[in-house]
């Protein structure tokens, strides 16, 4: 099994849930995160002061699935978060020794 | 004189518009500042209200309209407690005496609530509710006796600037706020700045409380205006007009200076410059054209988007724009009554783009720039006293942690954000353990609701 993390722009959200779902994941876990990659955040001005917000709001969506989908999540993923512009966020993935569904008691591929 | 409903009526509604200017503020600042010291903001407000109600009928009321001892400053004892102005014989004008005590100490309290802005973040609340009561005791009642009593008003002898050099300060551009923007510079010099003042991002947490407070301000500022009508005729509805037309026009001129400087016309620019604009028509209302309310707008609007960028090139923390707002807003509209003043106006002065010469001109130059002076020293004095004394600022590792933990052991929102200005860590981490400390306690007070 293999937990694939994405950082995407917050509004491509439902895009990616929507093709996801498409594809087939069953569940995934998101939460708001604030970073900033190459692009280095943004600025904004207050009264004339200028300020660089280097933390710029993200989304982090987790799925954890098998190994052989995995790859092609990363490009559904890809294909519904990419905008072309820059901040559009880094997918990874890394790899997963066990999980447990915490209702059963099951372990392994069958607790996804 | 007889009371005259219509004009009572007016004034005691204006006087309650004028109260809600301070709650105005409130959101105006508290928006500005960053979350950890919002409900500080909010507090120094909400204690000038407190603090300043009192002082007012005790003796400020007495000091501002009492006897006027040289056009200096009224006899603080001769109205004490007020007790002797309750008869429905004690009249001023076409009003109750006491619908003018209430009028005139709602703008006791803004003006002092004005001055938070300059110290953000980092004022010991103690402290600074011993300032509001020093300082409006020295400074605004006596300067309010300079500019808003008439002789034979509420007493015999009145104040110099508006009897002797006779300056026009309708609502009070130069009581209110060259005071409070001259009081505000000299306070932020005194506590010093800010830790990483132009250095850590210090951007405004919540945009929609200062949009809010802009528009409470604006709503208030008829009362503040018009209502110095004191009654419900021709004066406030001209006043009421030009407030309407040179806060529109403010708005706009901040919003074309920062466009064309910073290439967005933002909500912060439009709020500032509403504020700007009734800042500077606050003399003026009742002695220009609306022409003139609107050029006077434009001029507020885009000099006073320049002059809060002082701040930087000099290096004094005025946090959010006390002296950028108040006190140049404040200047352009007494400066303006010399130049745009109108005949046809309820003033009845022309200015020297009216014809009247410089003659107008350098009364209000020379009211201005005597309340500066005086604010500016006297406030210095005080704040000085007071940081030497009590201590005017809170320790350093408070206002890194957020001066509401240290002043008010609360904290604004749970929202446990990460990073971006909201609760740092060792706030949430602080605001934890209250939480899980006070569950004890709520246990016990209900064990006790169902035995007893």
């Amino acid at each position: 099994m293999r937990l694939v993390t994405a950082i995407i722009k917050p509004f491509k959200l439902d895009e990616v849930k929507q093709a996801l779902e498409a594809f087939g994941v069953t569940g995934m876990t998101v939460s708001e995160a604030s970073g900033y990659g190459r692009q280095r955040g943004h600025s904004e001005v207050y009264r004339g002061a200028e300020y660089t917000v280097d933390f710029v709001p993200k989304v982090r969506v987790e799925v954890v699935v098998d190994d052989v989908d995995a790859p092609d999540v990363v490009i559904v993923i890809l294909k519904a978060a990419q905008t072309g512009r820059i901040g559009d966020g880094k997918i990874w993935t890394v790899a997963v020794e066990d999980v447990t569904r915490v209702r059963t008691g099951e372990r392994g591929p069958g607790a996804l | 004189m007889t009371i005259n409903s219509g004009d009572t009526a007016w004034v005691l509604v204006s006087a309650a518009l004028v109260l809600l200017m301070t709650p105005g503020v409130a959101l105006f600042y508290g928006g500005m500042v960053r979350a950890k010291s919002v409900l500080n903001m909010m507090m120094m407000s909400f204690g000038a209200m407190a603090t300043i109600s009192v002082a007012w009928v005790l003796w400020g009321y007495s000091e501002a309209f009492g006897q006027s001892w040289h056009g200096l400053v009224g006899n603080p004892f001769q109205h004490f407690g007020l007790s002797g102005l309750l008869s429905d014989k004690s009249v001023v004008g076409t009003i109750p005496t006491m619908a003018f005590v209430a009028y005139q100490g709602v703008f006791a309290i803004i003006t002092v609530a004005l001055i938070s802005g300059a110290i953000a973040d980092r004022a010991k609340y103690s402290t600074w509710l011993v300032f509001t009561v020093v300082w409006a005791t020295i400074v605004y009642f006596p300067v309010a006796n300079w500019v808003f009593a008439f002789d034979g008003f509420a007493a015999d002898k009145g104040g110099w600037i508006v009897n002797t050099l006779r300056a026009i300060d309708f609502a009070g551009g130069t009581a209110v706020h060259i005071n409070a923007g001259a009081a505000g510079l000299v306070l932020a010099l005194i506590l010093g700045k800010r830790i990483g003042f132009a250095k850590d991002p210090m951007r405004p947490h919540n945009m929609t409380l200062v949009m809010l407070g802009a528009a409470l301000l604006w709503f208030g500022w008829f009362g503040f205006n018009a209502g110095s009508a004191l009654g419900a005729n021709n004066t406030a509805a001209v006043a009421w007009v030009n407030t309407l037309a040179a806060t529109g026009a403010a708005c706009l001129g901040w919003l074309v200076t920062e466009r064309i400087r910073n290439g967005h016309g933002t909500s912060l620019g439009a709020a500032s410059g509403i504020v700007a604009g009734l800042v500077s028509i606050t003399p003026a209302c009742s002695a220009v054209t609306p022409v003139g309310a609107v050029a006077i707008g434009i001029l507020a609007g885009v000099l006073c988007a320049l002059a809060v960028g002082l701040k930087f090139r000099f290096g004094y923390d005025d946090s959010l724009d006390v002296v950028g707002v108040h006190l140049v807003g404040g200047l352009v509209g007494t400066i303006a009554i010399g130049f745009f003043a109108s005949a046809s106006a309820p003033a009845a002065v022309d200015g020297l783009f009216y014809g009247g010469g410089v003659d107008q001109l350098w009364r209000q130059a020379v009211g201005a720039g005597a309340v500066l002076l005086y604010s500016f020293v006297v406030t210095g004095l005080i704040g000085l006293a007071l940081h030497k004394t009590l201590g005017f600022r809170i320790e350093r590792d408070a206002e890194v942690a957020g001066i509401d933990l240290e002043e008010h052991a609360e904290t604004s929102y749970d929202l446990g954000s990460l990073g971006g200005g909201g609760l740092s860590h060792t706030g949430a981490a602080l605001f934890g353990s209250h939480t899980t400390a006070s569950v004890p306690t709520a246990a016990a007070s209900t064990k006790q609701g169902a035995s007893s």
